[in-house]
């Protein structure tokens, strides 16, 4: 009989992520599939009591915390070993985890360290007849499939947004303190900080109801044959301002750069999506300026509705994968859609 | 000086067709030798900063360690030869998307502890952060515990190698940001992002010098089988949902830009 373990970390203020808390629902559920009474609940951070109260009430039946100063930032080693001991300390059969970047860097070795398996960007998560069942995609969300496993302990990451999140009030959790040893070998690393955009210049939001993204096609040259770099910018960024929406880019910054293309100033490496990026999940997804065929659609593969506004009414990024394509220029409708957000319309 | 042991293989070219067919060994792809491939996009980037690396410190060398068919691996080295200098030890085996990433990682770590000469502490694993076939994400990790290497980093847009010694690194994370370490040097596990380095233009003369080497690697590429043991892939299909569009032609940017607003507001 299998036995689960969800294995959780703290965010930087203490708190849960909501991938933490998908991680909580589908384990509940995949432990009602498999008949096994409760299941245990590990958590790793500087300081983890107030996330293991926030899923006090989960249905879990064990918690076990471990908590080191050295834990209060992401690195390998440190995490692989607390995250070792968590496990060890639970006994668990299946680990089922949030595939946050923290966890997608350590989970593999630890794995490795208890003679288990493990898979990533887990999609769907079930048990027929005591059987476990994992989804996911292969080469790069072009096709999807099911896995079994019979080695364990088996880890199992699942992608964010892919399952229901668990919710249920907070409680008072009293979990087993699981000592961790992180000696100067573990901590050869030092975590200096955190790049992120300053404060209304972010482009990346991954809770926003709807993906805009970008296709090289902004930076081409348009109808008069000039290239309108600087007005495509402005532009997107309005738009982006006003509908908090987050932005994708089609195609990588590198590439662009490398073929001598303008390139939109505020693009990132974290904004691509597509085959050498990510695919976001968001519940709408508008695309501009975007071509080209498999594999580049799979950027707006986890976009639930999705339109398009392009100049080729049989361009292949939209025909069969959008629901409405707009055949039109991207610069006029964006600068109408601009102002009717203005005015609040 | 480092030694860069860079791991990575070969995936189908991104612009073909892919389509999952059943085989006595588990799936595979539909004609799936006949199908052009190249050096998974994530791999050459950390090739290309493996080898700019090894350009901007003296006595470094690098080495690619590829596991894939013996014949795609010729196919792709007669290109990548011609990019970067490196030295190729090839494994002869599966590369493909439901290959299990702990043998395949076996394997290599395996390959790389007998690269003969290598200098461990000055150590460097590179590779892609993920494939373009399985998308694991997790081969690199398992390679650096397999060689006891326990300052590993995944998602690298950037590395640079500070006066003092040590590495400085900029790594992907949740939330479109990036967290900055500095390590106090090797021996080292990257998984790379896609970096800051354009693809080198071919260069013959280093092709040339390349393939003197290449080809009796892959002469002598040790039959690599991957047993698949205790993974069993129940399904693989493509995805079977095709939506019908609309195709909205003939309107004013005013009349569409009504019609984004309503639906981006939820009307």
């Amino acid at each position: 009989m299998d036995t689960i373990l969800v294995l959780l970390h703290t965010e930087s203020d203490a708190s849960l992520s909501t991938s933490a808390c998908e991680a909580v629902g589908a384990a509940s559920r995949l432990g009602g599939e498999l008949g096994v009474q409760g299941f245990s609940v590990g958590m790793i951070g500087a300081s983890t009591q107030q996330a293991l109260d926030g899923v006090a009430s989960c249905g879990a039946t064990r918690f076990f915390a471990a908590e080191h100063a050295e834990l209060a930032h992401s690195r390998y080693a440190t995490d692989a070993a607390a995250a070792e001991a968590v496990c060890r300390a639970s006994g668990a059969t299946l680990v089922v985890a949030p595939m946050t970047s923290r966890w997608a860097r350590t989970l593999p070795g630890v794995a490795h360290r208890l003679g288990g398996r493990v898979d990533t960007h887990v999609t769907g998560l079930g048990a027929t007849n005591g059987v476990v069942s994992a989804s996911r995609w292969f080469y790069r969300q072009r096709m999807e499939g099911s896995l079994t496993r019979t080695q364990r302990p088996w880890i199992i990451l699942l992608d964010p947004g892919a399952v229901a999140a668990w919710t249920g009030a907070a409680g008072a959790a009293t979990a087993a303190r699981v000592p961790v040893d992180l000696g100067a070998a573990l901590t050869r690393t030092t975590v200096t900080g955190i790049e992120a955009p300053a404060a209304g210049q972010q482009t990346i939001r991954p809770d926003a109801d709807l993906l805009f993204v970008a296709g090289a096609g902004w930076t081409k040259k348009q109808a008069d044959g000039q290239v309108h770099s600087a007005d495509a910018e402005t532009l997107i960024l309005d738009f982006l301002r006003a509908s908090r929406a987050s932005l994708g880019s089609s195609k990588s910054l590198v590439d662009l750069s490398g073929e001598g293309q303008s390139v939109l100033q505020f693009l990132s490496h974290l904004n691509q999506v597509g085959q050498t990026g990510s695919t976001p999940r968001h519940p709408k997804g508008l695309a501009t300026c975007c071509h080209g065929e498999e594999p580049h659609v799979v950027g707006w593969r986890f976009i639930t509705e999705r339109r398009a506004v392009n100049l080729d009414s049989n361009c292949g990024w939209a025909r069969g994968k959008a629901d409405v394509l707009y055949v039109a220029d991207a610069f006029a409708i964006m600068k109408k859609v601009n102002e009717l957000l203005a005015d609040g319309r | 000086m480092f030694h860069i042991v860079v791991c990575g293989s070969v995936a189908p070219d991104p612009l073909q067709t892919l389509e999952p067919v059943a085989g006595l060994a588990g799936p595979g792809l539909k004609n799936e030798m006949l199908l052009p491939h190249v050096l998974d996009p994530w791999a050459a980037h950390a090739l290309y900063e493996a080898s700019a690396l090894a350009k901007s410190a003296p006595g470094s060398k690098v080495w690619l360690v590829s596991l894939g068919p013996k014949a795609k691996l010729q196919q792709v080295m007669m290109t990548m030869a011609q990019k970067v200098p490196f030295e190729l030890v090839a494994l002869d085996g599966p590369a493909g998307g439901f290959a299990d990433a702990t043998e395949t990682a076996a394997a290599l770590a395996d390959a790389v502890a007998g690269i003969a000469g290598l200098d461990r502490s000055r150590l460097l694993v590179f590779g892609g952060w993920e494939s373009a076939t399985r998308c694991a994400g997790a081969t690199m990790q398992l390679v650096g515990e397999r060689l006891g290497i326990v300052d590993q980093f995944v998602g690298v847009d950037q590395m640079t190698v500070l006066p003092d010694g040590s590495v400085r690194l900029i790594e992907r994370i949740d939330g479109g940001r990036h967290q900055v370490s500095v390590c106090q040097g090797p021996p080292l596990v990257i998984g790379w992002a896609t970096g800051y380095l354009h693809e080198p233009p071919n260069n013959p003369q280093v092709g040339m010098a390349n393939m003197r080497t290449i080809m009796p690697a892959l002469q002598k590429a040790k039959a690599t089988p991957l047993a698949h043991d205790g993974l069993t892939l129940t399904r693989v299909e493509l995805p079977r949902l095709v939506r019908t569009t609309k195709v909205v032609k003939d309107w004013s940017p005013d009349e569409i830009a009504h019609d984004i607003v309503a639906w981006i507001k939820g009307a």
